[in-house]
C-alpha cells in the first residue's frame, strides 16, 4: 500500500555510536511549523522500536498567535529510555528551536552543553525583532555553553522537494520532516514507521489522491534530513537507545484522553448499557468527543450539546433512560454542571463526569495542565451532596480509571467524578495491551417488575444502591426529582426527620465505597519517619523524586491516591506511622486540606502552579529542604 | 420493547395517587386533566410515556402524572429529555415547562431542542408571572408589570415564545388555552402526532399574581372577536358573524371587517418558509386577535433517527470489538 522509497537513504556510516540510557528531546517551532506533528512521529518511531518514553506537548491556547512571537511557539517534549520511566523528562538534552521566539521560550530548559539544532531561517532580523531580543543569539556568543547546530533548514527543504513541483510556502511547510530526518539520524531511529505514516494519511487512498506532491514532498524531505544529517560534519557521532525492558506483552502507545475513551467503550461494552456521551468543546477535554465520535460502531451516542449544563443535563436523561450517562469537560465547564452533577447525587443516577483538569481560575490557563479542581468537585455543589472522586495518575492509567469510574457509578448508582489534566491527557505512553476477555463484566442494578409494589429508594442491603427501573419498564412507572425523596418510596418529602435519615444514607453509600476499591499501598522506604502523598497526574515525577531521595540518602516513604473520597480504608492506619506528612500538588494545598481536616494531622505542601508538570529535580531538593532544615 | 396493555388504557391509569398541591383555581388543573384524557387515545403503552419537566408550578406537573416522570432542575428539561430519547426512541418524551423555565432561565435549551427537531412534546404553561418564587414578572409580562421585583412597574420588553420558537427553526409550534379544553385536547393530539419537536404555548391562568391576565382576550364573553381560531386551509376569520378576516396590506397583516373573499387570507400550517405562521405569531391584543391553533405543522429531519442512522449504518459496517479496538494503529511485543 505504500509506495517505495525511491532514495534509500542509510549509507553505512562510519560515525561512531554511543549509546545513552534516557534522552530528553523538545520540538519548538511556531504554531504553523508542525512540530506537534513532528513530536508525534518521534515519539511513535522510538515507541514501535522498543523504548520506554513519556510526552508533554505545550501549545498555546491561541490557534495561530502571530507567527514568529514567543507567543506563538508551540513546543513538544518526548523523553525515551532503555529504561523504566515516568516522566517526560526535566532538563532538555536536545532542543530543536525553528525560529528566534523558540530558541527563547524554551532555552532555560536545556541542560549545560546540550545539543541545540536551529533553522537559520528563522533567525533573520525580523525574527529577532519579533521575539523582542536585543541581538542575534546566532552571532552574540550568548549560546556559548550548549553544542550549537546550524543549518539553513527551510532552504534546504525547499531545494531537497524541488522536484516534486512544490514551491515557496508550500515548500517550505515540509520543513518539520527534515528536520525529524536529522533528529532520526543522530538517534539512529528508523524512517519506515514515518515514510508509512505519510501514505496513510496523504496517500493515493486518502483525500488527498489528487495532490501526490505532498505526501511525496514530506518523504523526500525525510530522507534528505536524514542523509543531510549523515553526510555533512555537523555531529561527530550518533546516539543509540537500546530497547526498554518492559515486561512481556504486546504494547501500543496511548494518550490520556485516548485511554479515557477506550476505557468508557470497555465499560460500556462490560455492562452492556449504551454509552451516551454529552459534550460541550473545551481544551483539554475535546479530543474526548472527537474520539468518542468515530466509535459509533459501538453504538455510542456522542450529543455536541448547546452548552456545559445540556452536555451533562443530557447524560443524566440517559442515565434515567438506562445509558451509561458520561460528561467531559475542564475546569470552567464543571463549573456550569455543578447543579446538575447536585440532581445527579439526589436521584441517584449512575453517571461518570470526566473533569481534565488545566490552570485556574476562570478561563485561566487553557492549554496547561494543573491539579486546582479537587475541592470543586468534592464540595462544589448546594447541599451535602457526596460523590466518589477517583483520579488517574498517568496516560495509560485514564483506561483503568474511566471503567473503574463507570463500575462504581453502575454498581453504586452515583454521579463519579474522574480527574485527569492537561498533562495526563495530551502527554502519551507505552500501553501494554489487555486482554479483553480478562476485563471483568459490569453488574447494574436494572429491574423488572416482581410483582412486588416498587419502591424507588429502596436500598440494596450491601451497596446502599438504588433500583434502576428505566422507562419502558411495565408496572414501574414511578417519578424521581430533585426535590428530597423519603425513604424507600421516594415520594417527595420535606419531613425534618426524613431530610437527616436521607443525608445519612446518601453518606453511608459514598463512604461505604471504601470497601470495594483497593488499599493505600506504601512505596519508597516505607521504614522512614516522612510520608510524601501524591495523587492523580503527578504519580511520575512524584514516585521518580522519592526513588531520587532515597537513592541519595534521603529515607521517604511514598504513597499515591487514585481515590480520593472515599480514601482508601487503610489511609488513616498508614498516617499514624508517619511523624511528617508531605503532600506534593499542582495547586495550592487542596489535598493538603481534605487530609488535615479529615485525618487532624498537619500536613507540609510543595505547591506548585506554573501550568507544567513538576520537575523531578525540584521536588528532590525540596524535600531535602523541608526534612533537613524545617523540625 | 413493550406490549400493549391487554385493556385499554384509561384516564384513571394516568392519575397518579399523589395530592395535587397547586393552588385552587389554577389553569394547570385543566391543563392536567386533558393530558390525562389523551394520552389513552395514544395507542401508546403506559410505560413508554416519559414526562420530563424543570423547575415552576408547571413543572410539579410529572408527580401528578401515573407514568414516569423526572422533575429536573430549572430550564434543563429539554436537554435532560433529549438524553432520555436519544436513549430510547420508543419513548413518547412530554417536556412541561413554564415562561420563566422555558423562555429565560432555559432559552438556550429550549431553542436548541427545536432546532435539532429533538423528538419532544413541550407544553409551556404561559401565565406571564413567576409563581413559585412569589410574583415576579417574567420574560411574556407585558411592559409595567408591577410584580415584587417592580414595584414602579417592568421596564423589560417582553418576547412571544411562538415567534421565538419559529425563529428556532420550529416544525411544530401551536396556542391553546386552559379554559378551552376541547380545543387544548386538539392541539395535544396534534403533537403527539408530529414527528419531531413540537410547541404547544397553554394560555394559563395564575390564580395568584396574575389573575386573568389572558381575560381581556381568551374571556368567553369577548372571546370571538378576540381570538382567532386558526384552521388549516380556511380562511383567517373571526368575529361573532365570522365577519372579520385578516388581509395583507404591504409587509404588515391588518384585520378588516367585511372583507372580500380573495382579499381574505387562507390559514397554510405547511407554508415552507414559516412565514405565515411568524406574521400569525405578531398578533397580540388589543390591536389584533390572538390566534390559538396550529401556527406551523412541517416535516423536518428527526434528530434521533439521524443519530440512529449513523450508528446503525456503522454497526453494519465493523461490528464492535474491543479487540480490534485495542490493537488499531501501531503496535510492538517486547519478548
Amino acid at each position: 500500500m505504500s509506495t517505495p522509497v525511491t532514495e534509500v537513504p542509510i549509507n553505512p556510516t562510519e560515525k561512531a555510536h554511543i549509546d545513552v540510557e534516557s534522552v530528553t528531546i523538545r520540538f519548538a517551532g511556531d504554531s504553523g511549523d508542525g512540530m506537534q506533528i513532528t513530536g508525534t512521529q518521534f515519539t511513535d518511531s522510538s515507541a514501535v522500536f522498543g523504548n520506554d518514553l513519556a510526552t508533554m506537548p505545550d501549545f498555546p491556547a491561541e490557534i495561530r498567535a502571530p507567527a514568529g512571537t514567543v507567543a506563538g511557539v508551540s513546543a513538544y517534549q518526548i523523553h525515551f529510555s532503555s529504561l523504566d520511566i515516568k516522566t517526560p523528562g526535566d532538563d532538555l538534552n536536545v532542543l530543536v528551536a525553528m525560529n528566534a521566539a523558540a530558541l527563547k521560550a524554551n532555552i532555560a530548559d536545556l541542560e549545560e552543553g546540550g545539543i541545540l539544532l536551529l533553522d537559520e531561517a528563522g533567525f533573520t532580523d525580523k525574527d529577532i525583532e519579533k521575539a523582542e531580543m536585543k541581538s542575534n543569539p546566532l552571532t552574540d556568543g550568548s549560546l556559548d555553553g550548549y553544542r550549537v547546530i546550524k543549518a539553513n533548514i527551510t532552504e534546504l527543504t525547499i531545494n531537497a522537494v524541488k522536484e516534486t513541483g512544490l514551491k515557496g510556502k508550500s515548500a517550505e511547510l515540509c520543513k518539520n520532516f527534515f528536520t525529524l530526518g536529522m533528529m532520526y539520524w543522530l538517534y539512529d531511529r528508523p524512517l519506515n514507521h514515518t515514510l508509512k505514516w505519510l501514505d496513510e494519511k496523504y496517500g493515493p487512498k486518502t483525500k488527498y489522491k489528487d495532490k501526490p506532491e505532498i505526501a511525496e514532498s514530506n518523504k523526500k524531505a525525510l530522507t534528505a534530513g536524514y542523509n543531510f544529517a549523515d553526510t555533512v560534519e555537523l555531529f561527530t557521532s550518533h546516539y543509540r537507545v537500546k530497547k526498554a525492558a518492559l515486561p512481556k506483552g504486546k504494547y501500543r502507545k496511548i494518550s490520556g484522553n485516548e485511554a479515557t475513551v477506550f476505557g468508557l467503550l470497555t465499560a460500556a461494552q462490560k455492562s452492556g448499557r449504551p454509552l451516551f456521551y454529552g459534550s460541550y468543546p473545551i481544551t483539554p477535554a475535546s479530543d474526548i468527543l472527537h474520539g468518542l465520535s468515530r466509535y459509533k460502531n459501538f453504538g455510542v451516542i456522542t450529543f455536541q450539546a448547546e452548552d456545559e449544563i445540556a452536555a451533562i443535563a443530557s447524560s443524566i436523561g440517559s442515565a434515567y433512560a438506562g445509558g451509561l450517562g458520561v460528561t467531559a469537560t475542564s475546569g470552567p465547564g464543571i463549573c456550569l454542571k455543578l447543579e446538575a452533577m447536585g440532581l445527579g447525587v439526589m436521584t441517584e443516577l449512575p453517571l461518570v463526569i470526566v473533569d481534565v483538569q488545566r490552570g485556574g481560575p476562570s478561563t485561566g490557563l487553557p492549554t496547561k495542565t494543573e491539579q486546582s479542581d479537587l475541592l470543586m468537585v468534592m464540595f462544589g455543589r448546594s447541599g451535602d451532596s457526596p460523590l466518589p472522586v477517583l483520579a488517574a495518575r498517568s496516560p495509560g492509567d485514564c483506561f483503568a480509571m474511566a471503567y473503574e469510574a463507570a463500575r462504581i457509578a453502575l454498581k453504586y448508582m452515583t454521579p463519579v467524578v474522574l480527574l485527569t489534566d492537561g498533562y495526563i491527557a495530551n502527554g502519551a505512553e507505552p500501553w501494554m495491551i489487555p486482554d479483553p476477555a480478562s476485563i471483568p463484566e459490569i453488574k447494574t442494578n436494572l429491574v423488572q417488575s416482581d410483582g412486588e409494589a416498587f419502591q424507588a429508594y429502596a436500598r440494596d442491603p450491601i451497596t446502599m444502591a438504588r433500583k434502576w427501573a428505566i422507562p419502558g419498564t411495565p408496572g414501574l412507572e414511578h417519578r424521581i426529582g430533585g426535590l428530597e425523596k423519603a425513604r424507600n418510596t421516594g415520594m417527595v418529602a420535606y419531613d425534618p426527620e426524613n431530610h437527616q435519615a436521607m443525608t445519612n444514607e446518601r453518606h453511608a453509600k459514598i463512604a461505604g465505597i471504601a470497601n470495594d476499591i483497593p488499599l493505600a499501598e506504601v512505596m519508597g522506604r516505607a521504614d522512614a519517619d516522612a510520608l510524601v502523598i501524591s495523587w492523580g497526574g503527578t504519580f511520575g515525577t512524584v514516585s521518580t523524586a522519592v526513588e531520587e531521595a532515597n537513592k541519595g540518602g534521603l529515607p521517604v516513604a511514598h504513597v499515591h491516591l487514585q481515590y480520593l473520597n472515599p480514601f482508601p480504608r487503610n489511609l488513616g492506619e498508614i498516617l499514624d506511622k508517619y511523624d511528617r506528612v508531605i503532600v506534593p500538588e499542582l495547586n495550592m494545598g487542596q489535598l493538603r486540606l481534605l487530609l488535615s481536616g479529615r485525618f487532624g494531622i498537619p500536613v507540609q505542601g510543595i505547591n506548585q502552579v506554573r501550568g507544567k508538570p513538576f520537575k523531578v529535580s525540584f521536588l528532590v531538593s525540596e524535600l531535602h529542604r523541608i526534612l533537613e532544615t524545617q523540625k | 420493547m413493550t406490549t400493549a396493555t391487554a385493556e385499554p388504557l384509561t384516564r384513571k391509569d394516568f392519575a397518579s395517587p399523589v395530592g395535587i398541591r397547586w393552588c385552587p383555581g389554577c389553569g394547570d388543573y385543566s391543563i392536567l386533566s386533558t393530558m390525562q384524557g389523551i394520552l389513552p387515545t395514544l395507542g401508546i403503552p403506559k410505560e413508554n410515556f416519559v414526562f420530563v419537566s424543570g423547575i415552576g408550578c408547571s413543572s410539579r406537573f410529572p408527580y401528578y402524572m401515573n407514568t414516569y416522570g423526572f422533575h429536573t432542575i430549572h430550564g434543563r428539561a429539554p436537554a435532560v429529555s433529549s438524553g432520555v430519547k436519544l436513549t430510547n426512541p420508543d419513548l413518547q418524551v412530554w417536556v412541561i415547562t413554564g415562561d420563566g423555565d422555558a423562555l429565560s432561565i432555559g432559552g438556550n435549551h429550549f431553542i436548541h431542542a427545536l432546532r435539532r427537531n429533538m423528538d419532544l412534546k413541550i407544553i409551556l404553561f404561559n401565565n406571564r408571572i413567576y409563581g413559585l418564587t412569589k410574583g415576579q414578572y417574567s420574560p411574556t409580562s407585558g411592559v409595567g408589570t408591577v410584580s415584587p421585583s417592580t414595584p414602579f412597574g417592568s421596564v423589560d420588553q417582553p418576547l412571544s415564545p411562538i415567534s421565538m420558537a419559529l425563529g428556532a427553526e420550529a416544525g411544530f409550534v401551536a396556542r391553546t388555552s386552559d379554559n378551552d379544553v376541547k380545543h387544548m385536547g386538539e392541539v395535544f393530539a396534534a403533537a403527539a402526532a408530529y414527528k419531531g419537536a413540537a410547541l404547544v404555548e397553554v394560555l394559563q391562568n395564575c390564580v395568584i399574581f396574575a389573575d386573568k391576565v389572558h381575560e381581556p382576550y381568551y374571556g368567553r364573553p369577548t372571546r370571538n372577536d378576540t381570538l382567532l381560531y386558526l384552521k388549516h386551509g380556511e380562511p383567517l376569520r373571526f368575529g361573532k358573524e365570522m365577519e372579520k378576516g385578516l388581509v395583507m396590506d404591504k409587509f404588515a397583516m391588518k384585520a378588516k371587517t367585511n372583507p372580500t373573499e380573495a382579499e381574505v387570507l387562507i390559514h397554510d400550517e405547511k407554508e415552507a418558509s414559516g412565514a405565515l405562521g411568524f406574521y400569525l405569531s405578531r398578533l397580540a391584543h388589543p390591536e389584533y386577535p390572538v390566534p390559538v391553533g396550529v401556527f406551523r405543522n412541517v416535516e423536518r429531519p428527526v434528530y434521533h433517527a439521524g443519530v440512529r442512522a449513523q450508528v446503525e449504518t456503522a454497526q453494519a459496517k465493523n461490528p464492535p470489538s474491543l479487540d480490534k479496538l485495542f490493537n488499531s494503529g501501531s503496535t510492538w511485543t517486547v519478548e
